[in-house]
This record gives C-alpha cells, sequence and structure tokens, in this order.
C-alpha cells in the first residue's frame, strides 16, 4: 500500500508535483500515467525517499520511507534504467544491494535467473544493453521479494518479447498479493497491463480510475459531419440534444447521435452534406484529450481534438 | 521464466528479519562496491607503484650523485618517503571516486534505496575507505623507506627505523595519506562530480600553497602551517621544517579537516535530493 497526501515538489518556481494525492492497492496492477515531464519519477523519487517533498506526506506500507527497517525486503524499486557502474558486473550489483539488507546471497541467483541474466552476471555491466539494464534493474527489485514494487519505465528499451515478459511479471506480481506501481507514458501499454490507473499531468492529478473505466468512457465514438451550410445543421443537433464541437478544420464532431439519425436529421432540414463519417478515439487519444490542459510543452501548431501537436 | 520462481519465499512465508539493517551488512556492501570496479585497483595499484619507485629512484640518484657536501642538512627518512607526493593524489582520486562514481553512475539511488539512513551509508565508505588506505598507505611508507634506507648504502648516510624520529616520520606518512583519502571522500559528497572534486582537491594541495605564497610574508608565514601540503612536509622530515606546526598537532590538524569535510559532506548528502 502506498499513500500520498497533497504531495508537493518545488525546483525553483517550477512545480514538479503539486498536491497530489492517492493510493495505490494491493493485489493490483496500478499504472502511473501522464505525459513526459509530467513529475511522475519525481513521485517515485519521493515514495523512495530520494527526493524530499516540499509539502505532503507519502507512506509505504504506513511508514515513510526513510523508517522501514529493512528497505529492500519489503519495497523493491527500478526507477531509472543502467543505474549501475558500468564496470561492475550485474551479480555485484546485486551483492552489493544485498548484503546491505542481509539477503542471502543465493538469491542473487535466483532473481538473475528469473531476469535471463545468468549467462552475463559476470559481465561489466557498461557492455550490456539498455534492455539488458532494464532486466537488472527489475532483478534489483525483485531481490528482497518485497510485498512494494514500483517500476518507473519499465518497458523502455525492451524487445517485443521482453515487452510481453514485463507485462506478466507485472500481473503476476500484483496476483501474489503485491502491490504493484508502474508508470509510463504509454496508454495504450497501461491498457494492458494496469488495473488502475493514476493520471497526472503537471504534476496535477486528473483522474484516479479502473482501467476498463476509462476505456468505456475513452471510446465513445463520434460523428465528423462536413456541410457548407454547417451552421443550419449545428442548430438542428443541438436542438435534438446532440452534443457538437466544431474543430479546427472546419468539420463538425457529433456525439450522443450516430451517423443514420444525424443523416435522417439532414435530410428533413434539409442540408447538403459532405461527409458523415462514424470515428471512433483510440484510447491514446482519449489520454490525450485528458492531459492537454496540462501538457508541458506544447508544439506550435497543436490543433484541437488531435493529439498531433501534442509532445508524445 | 514462471512468476513462482521469483517468488521465492510465497507471500505467505515472507518474513522480515528483526530489527533494522545493521553497520555490518553496509561495511560489507562497500567493501564489496570498492573491491568490484577497477578503478579501486588502478588507483590502489599505481599508488603502490608509484609511491615506493620514485622513493627508489630518488635514493638511487641520491646515492650515485653523492658527495661529502650532501650529508649537511641531509634528510635520508623523508627522501626515502618522497613518493608520498604522488600518492596523497592518487590516494584522493579513489577517495573521490568512491562517492562520485555512485552519482556519476545513478548507483547513489539504489544505495539509497537499500540504506535510506545517509549518514551510515557515508559512515560505512569512510570506514571502508580509511581501513583500506590506511593499511596500503602504511604498507608503502614502511616499504618505501626500508628500501629506500637500504639503497642509501654507503657511502650515503641513512637512518634505522630507531633513529630519533625516523618511526614516527613513516608511520605519520601513511596517516598523512590515510586522512587525505578522507577529506577527498568529504569533498565529493559535497561536490558529486568527480571532476568537479578532484580538481578541489587538487586546487587544495597545488594551487592553494602557490596562492598563499603570493601574500605578504608576514601573512602567509602565519597560514603555511595550516596548509595540507606544510602538514606533510612537518610529518615527513626529521628537522622541524619553517612555518609548520610540530609533526603531531599538524596530522592532528589534517585530521580535523577530515572530519570537517565529511561532516559537511554528510550534512549535505542529508539535506539534499538524491
Amino acid at each position: 500500500m502506498i499513500e500520498a497526501k497533497a504531495l508537493t515538489k518545488r525546483y525553483g518556481t517550477k512545480v514538479a508535483v503539486d498536491q497530489l494525492s492517492f493510493e495505490v492497492r494491493p493485489g493490483v496492477v496500478t499504472g502511473f500515467l501522464g505525459p513526459n515531464g509530467s513529475g511522475k519519477s519525481t513521485t517515485m523519487r519521493m515514495i523512495m525517499g530520494l527526493d524530499a517533498p516540499n509539502a505532503g506526506d507519502v507512506t509505504v506500507n504506513g511508514r515513510h520511507y526513510h523508517d522501514l527497517p529493512w528497505p529492500l525486503h519489503e519495497v523493491g524499486a527500478l526507477l531509472e534504467a543502467k543505474a549501475i557502474h558500468p564496470g561492475r558486473s550485474a551479480r555485484a550489483h546485486l551483492r552489493m544491494l544485498a548484503e546491505t539488507n542481509g539477503i542471502s546471497l543465493s538469491r542473487i541467483d535466483e532473481v538473475l535467473d528469473a531476469v535471463g541474466l545468468s549467462s552475463v552476471a559476470a559481465q561489466r555491466a557498461g557492455k550490456y544493453s539498455l534492455g539488458m539494464g532494464q532486466r537488472l534493474g527489475i532483478a534489483a527489485a525483485l531481490l528482497g521479494d518485497p510485498e512494494v514494487l514500483l517500476f518507473d519505465e519499465p518497458v523502455n528499451g525492451l524487445d517485443p518479447d521482453g515487452i510481453r515478459w514485463v507485462r506478466n511479471l507485472l500481473k503476476g506480481l500484483a496476483r501474489e498479493g503485491r502491490t504493484v506501481f508502474v508508470s509510463s507514458h504509454l496508454m495504450s501499454e497501461m491498457a494492458l497491463t494496469a488495473d488502475d490507473v493514476i493520471i497526472i499531468g503537471k504534476g496535477r492529478l486528473i483522474t484516479q480510475i479502473p482501467t476498463d473505466q476509462l476505456i468505456a468512457q475513452s471510446s465513445q465514438r463520434f460523428v465528423r459531419v462536413r456541410s457548407p451550410e454547417l451552421t443550419k445543421l449545428r442548430a438542428a443537433l443541438d436542438r435534438e440534444g446532440a452534443t457538437t464541437v466544431l474543430a479546427d478544420d472546419g468539420s463538425l464532431s457529433v456525439r450522443g447521435a450516430d451517423e443514420i439519425e444525424i443523416g435522417e436529421l439532414a435530410g428533413r432540414i434539409p442540408v447538403v452534406l459532405h461527409e458523415l463519417s462514424p470515428q471512433s478515439a483510440s484510447l491514446e487519444e482519449a489520454f490525450m484529450e485528458l492531459t492537454e490542459t496540462s501538457i508541458e510543452y506544447h508544439g506550435a501548431t497543436a490543433t484541437v481534438g488531435s493529439s498531433k501537436g501534442a509532445k508524445s | 521464466m514462471s512468476v513462482s520462481a521469483i517468488n521465492a519465499s510465497g507471500r505467505a512465508g515472507k518474513v522480515i528479519p528483526a530489527g533494522s539493517y545493521r553497520m555490518s551488512g553496509l561495511l560489507r556492501s562497500e567493501w564489496t562496491k570498492m573491491r568490484t570496479v577497477r578503478s579501486t585497483m588502478w588507483t590502489l595499484g599505481v599508488t603502490i607503484v608509484l609511491a615506493i619507485g620514485i622513493s627508489a629512484i630518488a635514493c638511487i640518484e641520491t646515492r650515485i650523485h653523492w658527495t661529502r657536501g650532501n650529508a649537511v642538512g641531509f634528510d635520508a627518512t623523508s627522501t626515502s618517503l618522497i613518493g608520498v607526493f604522488i600518492a596523497q593524489f592518487t590516494i584522493g582520486i579513489l577517495g573521490v571516486l568512491i562517492m562520485s562514481a555512485e552519482y556519476g553512475t545513478g548507483t547513489i539511488r539504489a544505495t539509497l534505496s537499500a540504506a535510506p539512513r545517509r549518514p551510515r551509508v557515508l559512515a560505512a565508505k569512510t570506514l571502508v575507505l580509511g581501513l583500506v588506505t590506511l593499511i596500503v598507505s602504511e604498507a608503502v611508507a614502511f616499504i618505501a623507506y626500508f628500501l629506500g634506507q637500504a639503497l642509501l648504502s654507503a657511502p650515503a648516510i641513512h637512518t634505522t627505523i630507531g633513529s630519533p624520529g625516523a618511526l614516527r616520520a613513516v608511520v605519520g606518512c601513511g596517516l598523512y595519506v590515510c586522512l587525505l583519502g578522507l577529506f577527498a571522500l568529504g569533498l565529493a559528497t559535497m561536490i558529486r562530480h568527480t571532476a568537479g572534486a578532484i580538481s578541489a582537491f587538487i586546487g587544495v594541495l597545488l594551487v592553494l600553497p602557490i596562492v598563499i605564497q603570493a601574500l605578504p610574508s608576514s601573512i602567509a608565514n602565519k597560514v603555511q602551517p595550516f596548509l595540507p601540503t606544510h602538514i606533510g612536509q612537518s610529518v615527513l622530515s626529521l628537522q622541524r621544517q619553517p612555518h609548520t606546526f610540530a609533526p603531531w598537532p599538524s596530522l592532528l590538524l589534517l585530521a580535523g579537516y577530515a572530519a570537517a569535510s565529511l561532516v559537511i559532506g554528510g550534512i549535505l548528502l542529508v539535506r539534499r535530493d538524491a
């Protein structure tokens, strides 16, 4: 269980994390979603006691990280890939961690085996690929067989096989009753892995909801309509109770009425139609829409209703 | 790869040990860190080879060109310990790397996740570095001394370890190098960058004396005894050098510098984000 209460972190005048409150429950995979620079890593570092919050509080299993008697037995974290001395082998890296927390050295071979690094464990880490670095980071997180696990962008640098492996690993860890908190800037990845998602933008909580609910909400269909007499059509649609949004490209996005209803309505008015096409927003677009107003660095040509201009 | 392979004990069987993580574990961990990177072996290897080698060369050189006139004011002990000039830098670099490499590579985050009480981590580093450098630098000092005295054969004059002040100079030489290593560790804890910390360390040893020298001598002479380089001169020499404190007070002062840099480093380590 991880609990954050009004967690706030400022770097100079820049607010990285702003009054962030959330709960991460055991037994499920909780996704931590937000665009790059939205404060995910900062939040994770505060959970781990590496960065001190300016205000608010965060606890793991009811305690501040600093006060955990055997930190690695309770919390495991992958914070950054390849955060390891390039001259040190994977085994030596895990060994120095194991020794601090009284973890048996035989456990090192277990986790090396589990992440598939046994054959290269004696090699210097400087020679590892990014993916191998990620696997070593995951091995380090699993070392103390902890109850709570944090993973910051764990699939970065992994090949499709590795990505699938991480997904199954996370789900398996959650099934065992552990608290699994995993950050990503990819909604699509979280849709496949997370049971719950916490979405943040500009350091603020946007929403914390079950993933399937988010998917149901965001897969809402809409109909794109083009017409030389759009104003007339729009007024009629508004009267019928549909929601209409005028896009920058001159088309109208209609929700609350399907293409058949709109077509029949246009015939009754009558209004000429140039386009009448059903659309479905992708999960990624729904995520973009949610975080749109809170994205740190907008592209110069950002357009409403499209993710093209936003920093991806 | 099955998930059950990852979960060694099973959720129900998970037992967290009693008490909390201990200093003995941190010491073992720091020792593992130190011996599993090449930079440690390099700096220690270079310290041993160069410090003894340069001392030996100085003694051979002295012996070859020996004239009767050399005997006046000749200090056979400090001549055989001249390699300390190299050792102070190589051990200083080792002291810096012990901490700065953790920041440079990101290992510090793993270290502090495993042991979030930061003063304990710095204490463990200090003890391990102090012990390793003390053993190495004392060994180097004794070897350089005995080798040097053997090379300074007649007609050159040499001392024995029983000569007044000789043992003090040799033991003090090892302590001097060890304390500089700890001072460097403190600097690196403050500065957190390898290049910056090494520059600061070299600045204190090489640049600061030149700056002080440029001051009016009435001021310079008062400040010089406080310089690490003058502390070194005081410790190595059998005769009292100008503008220095006596050997043991000098070493005590250096220990004070090392302690101060470690305490300031420790305070910053606790206060700053990792």
